[in-house]
């Protein structure tokens, strides 16, 4: 019975099942990608070469493209990447060397691993570093005409015009709340942020703790200043000691309330609210950059009844700020506060070219809007 | 020396950094990734810096028995612990080192960071009383941005399209005052940046900027 089942098959069932598998294509033909093209990354330091396709006209049924390269243009075709169905654009930055010649070609690919054809052989390319990048043309214009805006401002103010700047609550309650302090006969806390020295928020903030330890070595307040970062502590260490010279008072620097906390985020958030409780100050001053934390340290602060002023640039921490701190100093504000509060000639021109080169993106920006909504865009291409 | 001596170099590396902006040359970008290095290795012998303030900090504490000093004792043992153990048992995934770091500091950092919820919720409760008038519109947007985030805000106030309203005010007036400041923070440290560069500002030398 078994051997009569495998003639059966042998003469009968096999012819007809191979008969079916003939009448049907083995992979559905797909077209191909057409019209690839490859040039060298615009503005790169080389060894990247980009190329780009026209779609296949059966994109729709392809899940993607396959990106080969090769050395010579008939031969030794090797995979380099895949891209997804509608893209048509591969950066190709995977062994490229500079002033090597490469050729490519690409494929479809289908969610089942059915392929379309070759597309035609790219043109021969090869990758170089540039020396200039021409995406920033714009910045380089842009650049001279704003440093020119703020030296004719110092220059101004170098002459003794005198130059007006709006006031700032969160910088004019700042000898406020070191009096405050004083008179409760409690420290003052100065919080420059957790961001390293390379920040601007933390220089910035530097110079505000300039201002701020002038005062409280006046009115010998102590200050307590805890560091995130041992640079920025040491850079705060020499600032106190500076004012406290200044002021004609060497002995009120004291190393040991100017240190280093931690690097930790939260360890240096728990620091500091520990501080907060403990010492209770009178007045807390968050200025610098702040991530998460920002809530913690002053919510604290609120809780303890101190008089606290926030300063940040950092657009996510403000709510937080503005909601727990009875002033906050947001963003350019920030960088305004060392020459609002020394009134120095030189830095106060600074602010005044920072607004004039503000007056003239202002103007940018309305042109650009008038002309947008006329569908001229040639002011808002002038900035990509 | 003492102030002219780093206002140079730091016009000098200012003027190279913004030209190297204008280079995407492999030699430019070295160039910027050397510098980066530098700053890190910099960074290292500030860490010791670091280190000496806190053991200074706390050891004047024992020796004068300030309030609280029993807490500098367990800070002192806690880092020599520590590091002993990884000496002894190393650092590897398993070890008692990496245990201590993901069942003791790990926990600790989160408990810190959880904190956060319910100090959110009391500085709500405080800013979003409607005293003034703009302390009401506050609070109105709040509760409707609050609804529309929520899918029961989203199935009661299905007819009033609120999840489009919430998106609305978030990419228009929102967005609007987010790159207002956000322009404004960026004309602050060019301005800045070139303050410095020209030694103008100084206040960040300390005692060199005399």
């Amino acid at each position: 019975m078994r051997y009569i089942k495998i003639i059966y098959l042998f003469f009968f069932a096999f012819p007809l099942f191979a008969q079916e598998v003939d009448t049907l294509p083995l992979t559905q033909e797909f077209a191909p990608p057409l019209d690839v093209r490859a040039f060298d990354t615009p503005n790169d330091a080389g060894r990247a070469i980009t190329v780009q396709w026209n779609l296949s006209p059966d994109n729709s049924l392809l899940s993607g493209y396959e990106i080969y390269r090769s050395e010579t243009p008939d031969t030794g075709y090797q995979y380099v990447g895949y891209m997804g169905r509608g893209i048509s654009t591969f950066r190709d930055n995977r062994g490229v060397e500079d002033n090597t010649s490469y050729y490519y070609k690409v494929r479809g690919r289908t969610s089942t691993y059915e392929y379309s054809e070759f597309s035609p052989i790219s043109s021969s390319v090869s990758s170089s570093s540039q020396w200039y990048h021409k995406g920033k043309t714009n910045v380089l214009i842009g650049l001279p005409l704003f440093i020119f805006l703020i030296f004719w401002a110092v220059f101004q103010a170098k002459m003794g015009k005198p130059l007006f700047i709006r006031k700032i609550a969160g910088l004019d309650s700042l000898e406020e709340a070191v009096g405050r302090a004083t008179e409760m006969g409690k420290p003052v806390l100065y919080v420059p942020g957790l961001s390293a020295i390379s920040d601007i928020a933390t220089i910035a903030s530097m110079n505000i703790l300039s201002q701020v330890a002038k005062k409280t070595a006046e009115y010998n307040t102590p200050i307590i200043v805890p560091n995130r970062d041992p640079i920025v502590m040491s850079v705060a260490q020499e600032v106190v000691k500076e004012a406290a010279i200044e002021k004609g008072r060497p002995d009120y620097y004291n190393p040991d309330r100017v240190f280093y906390l931690t690097s930790s985020q939260f360890a240096y958030a728990a620091g500091v609210c520990g501080i907060m409780t403990r010492e209770k100050p009178a007045t807390n001053l968050f200025i610098g950059m702040f991530w998460a934390e920002s809530l913690l340290l002053a919510e604290t602060g609120n809780m303890t009844g101190a008089i606290q002023i926030a300063g940040t640039d950092a657009v996510t921490q403000l709510p937080f700020f503005v909601t727990a701190c009875d002033y906050t100093i947001m963003g350019e504000e920030l960088y305004a506060a060392s020459a609002y509060l020394s009134k120095e000639p030189l830095l106060v021109g600074g602010i005044k070219g920072q607004d004039y080169n503000k007056l003239v993106i202002f103007m940018f920006l309305a042109l650009g809007t008038i002309f947008g909504l006329l569908g001229n865009n040639f002011i808002i291409n002038l900035f990509k | 020396m003492r102030r002219t001596g780093p206002l140079k170099l730091c016009l000098i590396c200012g003027v190279v950094m913004i030209i190297q902006f204008f280079i995407p040359h492999r030699f430019s970008k070295n160039l910027f990734e050397e510098a980066v290095h530098w700053l890190i290795v910099c960074g290292v012998p500030a860490l010791v810096i670091g280190y000496y303030s806190i053991f200074h900090v706390h050891w004047t504490k024992i020796r004068r028995k300030r309030e609280g000093w029993g807490y500098s004792i367990i800070i002192f043992a806690a880092v020599i612990i520590v590091a002993l153990i990884g000496f002894i048992w190393g650092i590897g995934e398993k070890s008692v080192f990496m245990k201590i770091y993901q069942y003791m500091t790990m926990t600790m950092q989160a408990t810190m960071f959880s904190l956060l919820g319910f100090y959110m919720a009391s500085a709500a409760f405080r800013s979003f009383k409607a005293r003034t008038p703009e302390a009401t519109l506050l609070l109105i947007v709040a509760l409707v941005i609050m609804f529309g985030r929520v899918p029961i805000g989203e199935s009661v106030f299905i007819k009033l399209k609120l999840p489009n309203l919430v998106e609305w005010v978030l990419m228009y007036p929102n967005m609007a005052a987010q790159r207002g400041i956000g322009l404004g923070v960026g004309l602050g440290i060019m301005a800045t940046s070139l303050k410095i560069m020209l030694g103008i500002e100084r206040g960040w030398l300390g005692g060199a900027g005399k």
